[in-house]
């Protein structure tokens, strides 16, 4: 079984309750904390080379490094793990939100606790990430989403217990679902198959296609509200604005992302006919959200507020992307997710250390802070120019591979919703560039906050980590490019082709 | 026979009913317990009446009854004592007073 | 030098410098990081004007076929993004004849203003950071020309979008500075917007982005749209006019123009490089590098003329009443981008060989140096008297004269005085709309009066009139030596510039032909130039109160032109009351309260349910037997009926 190197990316999560549980100061927690996520970060490392070695040495099965260890025989429910690019991209992204997050929790309170519940969350990240079988992949979901409750409702700020009580409903409302769906999936299987719980199985022998329009909708919707999909999103606004920084960074950077992630390798995967036919409803009410946050986001006040306004159209634009059903938009969706997980997490951090600071996050009270904090205003500038769609930054190369693969559809009303989502690159602008003219730039509003000092080494490190990780997807896109739109050229393909 | 069982059926009846009706009825809780008792000896006749009129050859029902007795007299000592608890932290008897386990 | 080496450098030099400067300027001492960037341009320039002279003179057979065409050449052209296999972003380096002018334009002038810098922003905080950004704009307006493909532009297209959004809110605490950056980046934003969904569309029919593929068959364009039409127009027009929307944005065309104005927040510098000679006519070049594309829509060139014409007039009529003197170079750079573009708009290959195409490259050329030239005069006006409105000058001959000569120059140029450039490019684009259609022709030389008058106007207000009184206290002085070297140099250029023979290097289907003046256009011009110049010589040469009894006279028209004809408070009726107020303020109200108010009335209809049945949990023992009771004889009961 550790022969297998995906498991690490459990096990090295469990080695670090273990070593938090053992811990008796700060010191020890930031070191278990640093060495740990380090420990993930060279991990991911590995697995992208070993994944690239494999693949250029021309092994096309869809999911590689595979393993598969029983674990309740009756149900055929094993510990099955694969990747193929998506999970490996998303591998990459958690663990450097993970790095950078443990260091923008540097001066928490009660760190030991926190860091044990953050800890566990990520070890539900990882192993979703990993898994290639739905009950598993259900169970990794759910790990990920119980610690959110007690970190916003212990560590947040504002009215946290509400905005953690509604996020864990929300989304345990939306998990249901998805129990359903999956069980469906289980017990449903096309003419002739097997029941099993492997995606790959599972996907090879399809769906039986009556059960498929009832059981894509309760999956779609299932992880559709982790992606916050309208109307399913107004957990978002609430629980960004209450959790801590650090578990903000990883909320929208990579929780999110495991709504995005499981729509397209849960529902459409497995369902391809029943999207074909389903997409357009689906479309419209992301569509929607694209439009809908984005001009949310222009009259909100609080950072945090506008921040996850923008992902609600940012998230938005991602599940527009994988109804499209073409390889083009479907890549774009993943490098969206690349993007603004990464994009995310910046703002959420920078936006924590300016809170730190100023302890305020009304842009109405802040003013100038530019000549005050440089190096977090500059930090924000990049931010908000990823998020606009800059050249150079993340946000221009996912949403351009989104807007010209989806307006490559054949069809007249996938055309126009696409020109309807591109107009939220004009929206972004404006609400971005309020927030930076309005918090960064003019005459400092608040005579104490010339006192305020700029970021600390850790939080720097943090930030660069941030910067630099947008930056070279901004750069060099065709790498990713090729390593997540592999799957949907070669596997995915065949599935669409078959349909249409 | 038919009229035979109902003479001690009835009885057996009525003292149950009676029973019901204390146990709901009564807020001492001593009177309680006694309702109780009282209902637990109704069904105790009862099985021996069946017993004796319906299979005259066997002895279970007599043996069940035995067996009740005895676990009311044992339930009976545990209500006592944690009437005799509850008096001593409320200094009284009254069953409208422990409410406290709802919602 | 190598060819692939120079133009690689001419690319990655200023993105060095941006990176350097940006990184780690702030430990930098001024002068270092300005020497720096200088040099920095220096050298792109000298690899600039190497490879705009190897295309244009060497004669190899890459640049120039037997029969005297000139063909474009890739140099490179890196894979940077596949969509598809046939959509590919390539980051390349594409030599032709406008882009091997626009290396030297941009060069030019951004070596210019880079060197005239050290003067006009010396001890301005956050120097090194002005450096930075203007190398980060030159990088982008030099990948902008070279661009192979209509994405690498678009691209560069935004990259130049938020270097001026930068420049101009460089002084990020004056408000004014601020909300002018972003209103220049909403508002070009939304012109991208246009430029976007147009390479969509167009690049749905024809799956290429390439301008090789687009411009040299431009009839297999046509034919791939099949004939689909949107809306009574084909599907060709409807993507060129959106692309030409882009263009819009950026070259400040009407209705999309009013985000220029405001952009003379930045500094002065940063006005004649990007607001004034390279930026602004990316949307004139678009057009260019696409034009054969655009032939074949008649209806999309016509949108080009009718916009083109308009503005220019529009802005001709506007420039007449400013006071500030960067808004009357402003607006005068409208008019006269809105020049180039008619230009284009009426440049039928039928006529004249397409002459419009050449005679508005040319005017991009002259007007990028005359213009630059007048910008940074006013610079140095600027620096002397610390105020941006003519109120405050007059009379300052005696104590600029090399500002003085050298911005009479500019006004003579743009004027269209012979043999200053401005007359010969103006003369080939007034020839060539006369040709399409003498409308045209006429009211384009009646905005070419106007265009001579406001520049006089302005010229004697600043240089005659009357002396202000503040020289008293405060003695304007003649800019240093940094300031004044790039005034000259640009003069020079300004005066000579016309005499180049453009139509050997640029026309439109790259073939090269013999410019020669058609004296009965010239001679139309040249009269009402200097009937222009001597209505504002007797107007404003000495302090009189004769403007100002015009203006009471035509009050309302001088009010209506002096607020530029009330688009700014349109546009602001539209974003404030109806965009921010009727539609962002009630989505935001509705998702708080309804879709919110949704959510939270499950959770509380949930609460009351279960508020509503907990009574029955009443923890009497008694009440509990009551129910257990009465539930055991309903089953019983049931159990019976059903036994029955």
């Amino acid at each position: 079984m550790f022969s297998n190197i995906l498991i690490y990316f459990v096990v090295i999560p469990v080695l670090m309750l273990a070593g938090l549980a053992l811990t008796r100061n700060i010191k020890q927690v930031r070191a278990v904390a640093v060495v740990g996520s380090t420990a993930l970060l060279a991990l991911s490392g590995v697995v992208l080379y070993q994944f690239l070695q494999l693949r250029a040495a021309g092994n096309t099965d869809p999911m590689l490094m595979t393993g598969s260890w029983s674990w309740f025989e009756p149900l055929n429910i094993n510990l099955a793990v694969g990747v193929d690019g998506i999970s490996v991209a998303m591998l990459i992204l958690s663990s450097i939100i993970v790095f950078a997050g443990s260091f923008a929790s540097w001066t928490i309170d009660q760190p030991k606790e926190f860091f044990l519940w953050l800890v566990l969350l990520s070890t539900g990240v990882f192993g979703f990430f990993i898994s290639i079988d739905l009950f598993t992949m259900f169970m990794f979901y759910e790990v990920a989403l119980i610690p959110m409750y007690l970190l916003i409702g212990v560590w947040g700020s504002g009215k946290k217990e509400y905005s953690a009580m509604k996020l864990t409903l929300m989304l345990m409302g939306g998990s249901a679902f998805l129990l359903l769906g999956i069980l469906g999936i289980y017990y449903h299987p096309a003419e002739g198959g097997q029941y099993t719980m492997n995606l790959v199985e599972i996907a090879r022998q399809g769906v039986d296609r009556g059960w498929q329009y009832f059981l894509f909708p309760m999956t779609f919707v299932g992880f559709g509200v982790l992606g916050a999909m309208f109307p399913f999103h107004t957990w978002s606004p609430d629980g960004h604005a209450s959790a801590p920084t650090a578990v903000s960074m990883l909320h929208a950077g990579v929780l999110m992302k495991l709504g995005g992630y499981g729509c397209f390798r849960v529902a459409i995967y497995l369902m391809p006919e029943a999207a074909n036919e389903l997409a357009w409803i689906f479309l419209i009410l992301t569509g929607i959200s694209v439009v809908y946050g984005a001009f949310s986001a222009c009259v909100q006040t609080d950072l945090k507020y506008i921040n996850a306004y923008s992902s609600v159209s940012h998230c938005g634009l991602v599940l527009f992307a994988i109804l499209m059903l073409n390889s083009t938009a479907m890549t774009g969706a993943i490098m969206q997710m690349l993007s603004h997980g990464l994009m995310t997490a910046l703002f959420f951090a920078l936006i924590g250390m300016i809170y730190g600071r100023t302890h305020t996050r009304d842009i109405r009270e802040m003013g100038g802070l530019m000549k005050i904090m440089p190096f977090l205003a500059v930090g924000y500038v990049i931010a908000g120019l990823a998020s606009l769609g800059l050249p150079g930054l993340s946000g221009f190369v996912a949403e351009m591979t989104i807007f010209v693969g989806s307006f490559q559809h054949a069809d007249l009303f996938h055309r126009a919703f696409t020109i309807v989502a591109c107009c939220s690159i004009v929206i972004t602008a404006v609400y971005i560039l309020r927030v930076v003219g309005k918090l960064l730039f003019g005459g400092v509003q608040n005579e104490h906050h010339r006192e305020l000092t700029d970021a600390t080494w850790w939080e720097r490190l943090s930030v660069v980590t941030l910067i630099v990780c947008v930056a070279v997807i901004g750069c060099f896109p065709n790498f990713f490019n090729d390593l997540v739109g592999q799957p949907f050229q070669t596997t995915f393909a065949s599935i669409i082709d078959v349909i249409k | 026979m038919e009229l035979e069982i109902l003479k001690y059926l009835i009885p057996a009846l009525i003292m149950f009913c009676c029973g019901v009706y204390g146990f709901i009825t009564r807020k001492n809780m001593i009177a309680i317990l006694i309702s109780l008792e009282l209902m637990l000896n109704a069904v105790d006749i009862n099985f021996v009446v069946f017993n004796r009129f319906l299979f005259p050859g066997q002895l279970e029902g007599m043996f069940f009854t035995l067996f009740a007795i005895a676990l009311a007299a044992a339930e009976t000592a545990l209500a006592i004592a944690i009437i005799v608890n509850l008096f001593r932290a409320v200094k009284n008897v009254d069953v409208r007073n422990v409410n406290k386990m709802k919602f | 030098m190598d060819l692939s080496l120079s133009s690689h450098l001419i690319l990655l030099l200023p993105l060095a410098m941006f990176l350097i400067l940006g990184l780690t300027g702030m430990k930098m001492s001024h002068r270092l990081a300005g020497v720096l960037g200088t040099l920095g341009m220096g050298v792109t320039l000298l690899l600039a004007y190497a490879v705009a002279a190897t295309y244009f003179f060497s004669g190899s057979s890459d640049f120039v076929d037997a029969a005297g065409l000139r063909l474009q050449y890739s140099v490179f052209d890196y894979t940077w993004l596949e969509f598809t296999d046939s959509l590919v972003i390539k980051l390349g380096f594409f030599l032709d004849p406008i882009s091997a002018m626009m290396l030297v334009v941009i060069t030019t002038v951004s070596f210019m203003v880079h060197l005239y810098s050290l003067g006009y922003m010396k001890g301005e905080v956050g120097f090194q950071r002005y450096y930075a950004f203007l190398s980060l704009f030159t990088f982008s307006m030099l990948g902008l020309v070279v661009a192979t493909n209509i994405f690498q532009m678009y691209i560069f297209w935004e990259l130049v979008g938020v270097s001026s959004y930068l420049l101009i809110g460089f002084f990020y605490t004056k408000p004014s500075a601020v909300s002018a950056s972003k209103k220049a980046f909403i508002v070009t934003r939304f012109a991208d917007l246009g430029f976007l969904v147009g390479i969509l569309i167009l690049s749905f029919y024809t799956r290429t982005f390439d301008f090789l593929t687009l411009t040299n068959s431009p009839e297999a364009v046509m034919a791939s749209t099949g004939g689909a039409t949107f809306m009574g127009a084909s599907v060709l027009t409807w993507a060129l006019v959106l692309i030409f929307m882009g263009g819009m944005g950026k070259s400040a065309m009407m209705p999309l123009h009013i985000w220029l104005p405001d952009a003379m927040e930045g500094p002065t510098p940063v006005s004649a490089l990007i607001h004034a000679a390279t930026m602004v006519v990316a949307g004139v070049f678009l057009v260019a590098r696409m034009f054969p594309v655009y032939l074949q829509s008649s209806s999309a060139l016509m949108v080009i003329t009718v916009v083109g014409a308009a503005t220019a007039f529009y802005a001709a009529v506007v420039a007449c009443t400013q006071i500030d003197i960067k808004r009357v170079l402003a607006f005068s750079t409208i008019s006269q981008i809105a020049f180039m573009m008619t230009a284009l708009g009426v440049a039928l290959p039928t006529i004249h060989e397409g002459m419009g195409y050449m005679a508005s490259m040319f005017h991009l050329f002259t007007h990028a140096m005359f213009k630059a030239l007048l910008f940074l005069g006013a610079g140095a006006i600027i620096h002397a008297v610390h105020s941006n409105n003519y109120t405050e000058m007059g009379g300052l001959r005696k104590y600029m004269p090399i500002t003085h000569i050298t911005f009479l120059i500019g006004c003579l140029a743009i004027a269209g005085i012979p043999p200053f450039s401005g007359f010969f490019s103006k003369d080939e684009m007034l020839t060539a709309m006369m040709n399409n259609h003498p409308f045209w022709g006429y009211w384009m030389t009646m905005v070419a009066g106007l265009t001579a008058f406001y520049m006089f106007r302005l010229y004697y207000r600043i240089f005659w009139w009357e002396e202000n009184k503040h020289y008293a206290e405060h003695r304007p002085h003649e800019a240093p030596l940094t300031m004044t070297i790039p005034l000259i140099f640009l003069a020079l250029v300004s005066v000579v510039a016309g005499f180049i023979p453009f139509g050997e290097y640029v026309t439109w289907n790259r073939e090269p032909y013999e410019i020669h003046l058609d004296w009965s256009v010239a001679v139309t011009s040249i009269v009402t130039a200097v009937v222009a110049i001597t209505i504002a010589t007797a107007f404003y040469r000495k302090k009189n109160d004769l403007p100002d009894r015009l203006t009471r006279r035509f009050q309302w028209l001088w009010t209506a032109a002096n607020r530029r004809f009330y688009f700014d408070e349109l546009y602001m009726f539209i974003t404030h009351s109806i965009i921010f107020r009727r539609v962002c303020q009630p989505i935001a109200w509705f998702d708080r309260h309804i879709i919110d108010g949704t959510m939270n009335m499950f959770a509380s209809v949930t609460n009351r349910a279960s508020s509503a049945i907990k009574g029955l949990q009443s923890g009497s023992v008694q009440s509990y037997v009551v129910v257990y009771l009465l539930g055991s004889l309903a089953i019983a009961a049931v159990v019976c009926v059903c036994l029955i």
